[in-house]
């Protein structure tokens, strides 16, 4: 049987499968109870698992996940919800120094099994520090999976996933695309592979590797532009999928890529290294890479100046194609 | 053996009731009736930008908003304490204290209708801007007061953190540390009852917040929130004595309205809760009193709303004649504009990134 559903729904519907599954899935957060979280995403579930399995904590970032290592390092899995991925730094400190070193220093004989929840992005005209695109900082530290998904059905599929895992996984939640699109997915439980890119439309002329926000643009631009791209949806930022990445590149030998998080350090410069150093010689143009400007993400009055927009990714289009 | 080798105990003060009568022996006598006066009308200045925001977003004219409704005496009897040089560290609830400390109301707006520009504050309101992670602006309150302490300018800071602000460790850490370096701190905690839909009590199982500061060996004490009077009686006598170190002042008081315009509090809470806040009413009590005085009325009233929703449209009409320039994300980011970023810069300028958006 299918459903159609939204992104929230689709999450929603994978958390209460994981916690009927297993009952070691604990949820916990801030205002993910009563509240059913400030997006809705943990509504319903207190009434379904009762106050001892959703548990709206005090106000503290650092706090809900140092305590969600600890109850994964005792035998739980916690799937903690940070309520904007801003206020994720206050947690950086359990995130890098614990939950991504927990296994290697104990050559596995500790391990963290935690999803940790968190909204990104931005294209909503939130405030301040709602509106973060952090996987390049996650990804870079070594340790910690780092997935986000562009749509309900890799949602729900990767919630799945991450909730069997024996690995912290950070799960990006893009905040516009929580409500944009519904999408006929399976009732039942089902896994997205961690590490495997998604080719959402095969093509010969050029290759665009993207995920979160920028998917829905891209598409949209390709359609318009009536161009024959290869669109890679990357789904997992950490471990990178480089066997589709370099085939795709060695096929179209011209590649974009396309994010919301800033320019400079970002998974662009990444998948732009990888590709150099493997497939450089089957390219016939160099590597771009649109994203957002190398600064701090601005107040929701200049959002529109800063976010990649339709224009900006048709010009790199027209750019790779005529050299 | 055992022996007892510390105890504390945490005090509560209300001078003015809810229906507006006061306990005299503890009245402050620098508040005049011309004082009392001033803190009425701004709290009712307050309330007006308040409701003039809420509506602002509701029609799509500004970004989220989180109101300060029911919440102005922390903001108004803390402000009216405060010396000319003082220093204030907000939270985002506190637009009170920016409307006393002479912030232009348009400044105010602009912030919350996403600019940038709304925080470039004129000198005199001596104030730092919203901090929207909750608490982290408090171990910078406590790093302003150790550099006043250091540059002996002889002032205060006040520093504001909600209920749910006090579970954070950033709380503990700041009070630590004023507490260590006996720096002239005074937090205010403005304990609304909610941490959006988190209740005080599932926020810490301790009896009072203010008994945090007995943790941190630094004074403490609680208040009835929306009694502007022992609001800045606490405040003034705890800024008097800051030289000495920090205190902790637990202000007693309850969000009306919801967290922010994103937010539906029926979810979650008893409307009733909130009917029966509205009789402990902080302007309505002020309101009695100066009516018993003799020195309120309806006339008065109607006069004095009338000015201030005058002097509100108008500053929202300057804030709303704001245009944005997007050159001004790239200019500030850093004290010089590097090459890499003067490219992406010129890039957008060049393609014409920004027209037609």
């Amino acid at each position: 049987m299918n459903m159609q559903v939204n992104m929230v729904s689709a999450i929603n519907n994978a958390l209460e499968l994981s916690m009927k599954e297993n009952d070691d899935v604990v949820l916990l957060g801030e205002d993910i109870g009563r509240d059913g979280g400030v997006f809705r995403v943990t509504e319903g579930l207190i009434d379904k698992f009762g106050e001892d399995r959703v548990i709206d904590t005090p106000l503290a970032e650092s706090g809900i996940i140092g305590t969600s290592i600890g109850m994964a390092l005792a035998g739980l899995h916690p799937i903690p919800e940070i309520q904007f991925a801003g206020f994720m730094f206050l947690s950086f400190s359990q995130i890098v120094n614990h939950a991504a070193r927990y296994r290697t220093r104990s050559r596995s004989s500790f391990k963290v099994p935690m999803t940790v929840r968190t909204p990104v992005s931005g294209g909503v005209r939130t405030l301040e520090h709602h509106s973060e695109s952090p996987e390049a900082l996650y990804s870079h530290i070594g340790g910690l999976i780092v997935v986000e998904p562009s749509n309900p059905y890799d949602a729900k599929g990767l919630m799945i996933k991450a909730s069997r895992m024996d690995d912290p996984v950070i799960f990006l939640e893009p905040t516009k695309l929580y409500r944009l699109t519904k999408q006929d997915i399976p009732e039942e439980a089902y896994e997205i592979p961690i590490g495997k890119a998604n080719v959402i439309k095969s093509g010969n002329d050029l290759t665009i590797i993207t995920y979160g926000t920028m998917v829905h643009t891209v598409k949209n631009v390709v359609e318009k532009k009536k161009v024959d791209a290869e669109i890679i949806d990357l789904r997992t930022i950490n471990p990178i999928d480089e066997q589709t990445i370099l085939a795709s590149a060695k096929k179209t030998g011209r590649v974009i890529i396309v994010h919301e998080a800033p320019l400079s350090y970002g998974v662009g410069a990444e998948v732009s290294a990888r590709i150099a150093e493997k497939a450089m010689f089957e390219l016939k143009a160099p590597i771009l890479r649109v994203a957002s400007n190398s600064l701090p993400y601005p107040f929701p009055g200049y959002e529109r100046f800063y976010i990649p927009n339709e224009k900006k990714i048709a010009m790199h289009i027209d750019k790779i194609m005529s050299a | 053996m055992i022996k007892e080798v510390f105890s504390a105990n945490i005090k509560y003060m209300q001078i003015m009731d809810e229906k507006g009568n006061v306990d005299a022996p503890l009245f402050p006598k620098e508040l005049s009736d011309q004082k009392l006066l001033e803190m009425l009308k701004l709290m009712m200045l307050t309330r007006n930008v308040d409701a003039k925001a809420v509506s602002l977003q509701r029609q799509g004219r500004s970004a989220t908003y989180a109101p300060s409704l029911g919440e102005e005496a922390v903001n108004i009897g803390t402000a009216m304490a405060l010396r000319k040089d003082d220093i204030f560290v907000p939270a985002f609830r506190q637009h009170g204290v920016y409307i006393a400390r002479s912030l232009p109301i348009h400044l105010f707006y602009l912030y919350w209708m996403g600019f940038e520009e709304g925080n470039v504050m004129p000198p005199e309101v001596r104030g730092f801007p919203m901090a929207v992670p909750v608490s982290t602006q408090m171990p910078h309150a406590a790093g302003i007061a150790f550099a006043q302490k250091y540059k002996k300018t002889g002032n205060a800071v006040v520093a504001y953190v909600g209920d749910g602000g006090t579970s954070e460790g950033d709380f503990y850490e700041a009070i630590n540390f004023a507490g260590v370096w006996k720096a002239p701190l005074v937090v205010i905690i403005q304990n609304n009852g909610w941490a959006i839909s988190v209740p005080r009590s599932k926020q810490s199982a301790a009896q009072t917040l203010a008994q945090k500061a007995i943790a941190a060996g630094i004074l403490g004490i609680q208040v009835d929130g929306n009694d502007p009077v022992a609001v800045y009686k606490a405040t003034s006598e705890a800024l008097a004595n800051s030289p000495n170190g920090p205190t902790v002042i637990e202000c007693l008081t309850y969000r009306m309205g919801m967290h922010t315009t994103s937010d539906e509090p029926s979810k979650y809470r008893n409307e009733g809760d909130v009917e029966a806040w509205k009789l402990k009413d902080p302007i309505l009590r002020l309101k009695l009193h100066l009516a018993n005085k003799g020195l309120w009325n309806e006339k008065i009233e109607e006069e004095v709303s009338n000015e201030q929703k005058e002097l509100i449209d108008k500053e929202v009409e300057i804030a709303e004649s704001f245009k944005p320039d997007p050159r001004s994300i790239f200019q500030h980011v850093y004290s010089f504009m590097p090459d890499v970023l003067k490219g992406e810069l010129e890039e957008s300028e060049a393609n014409g990134f920004w027209e037609g958006e």
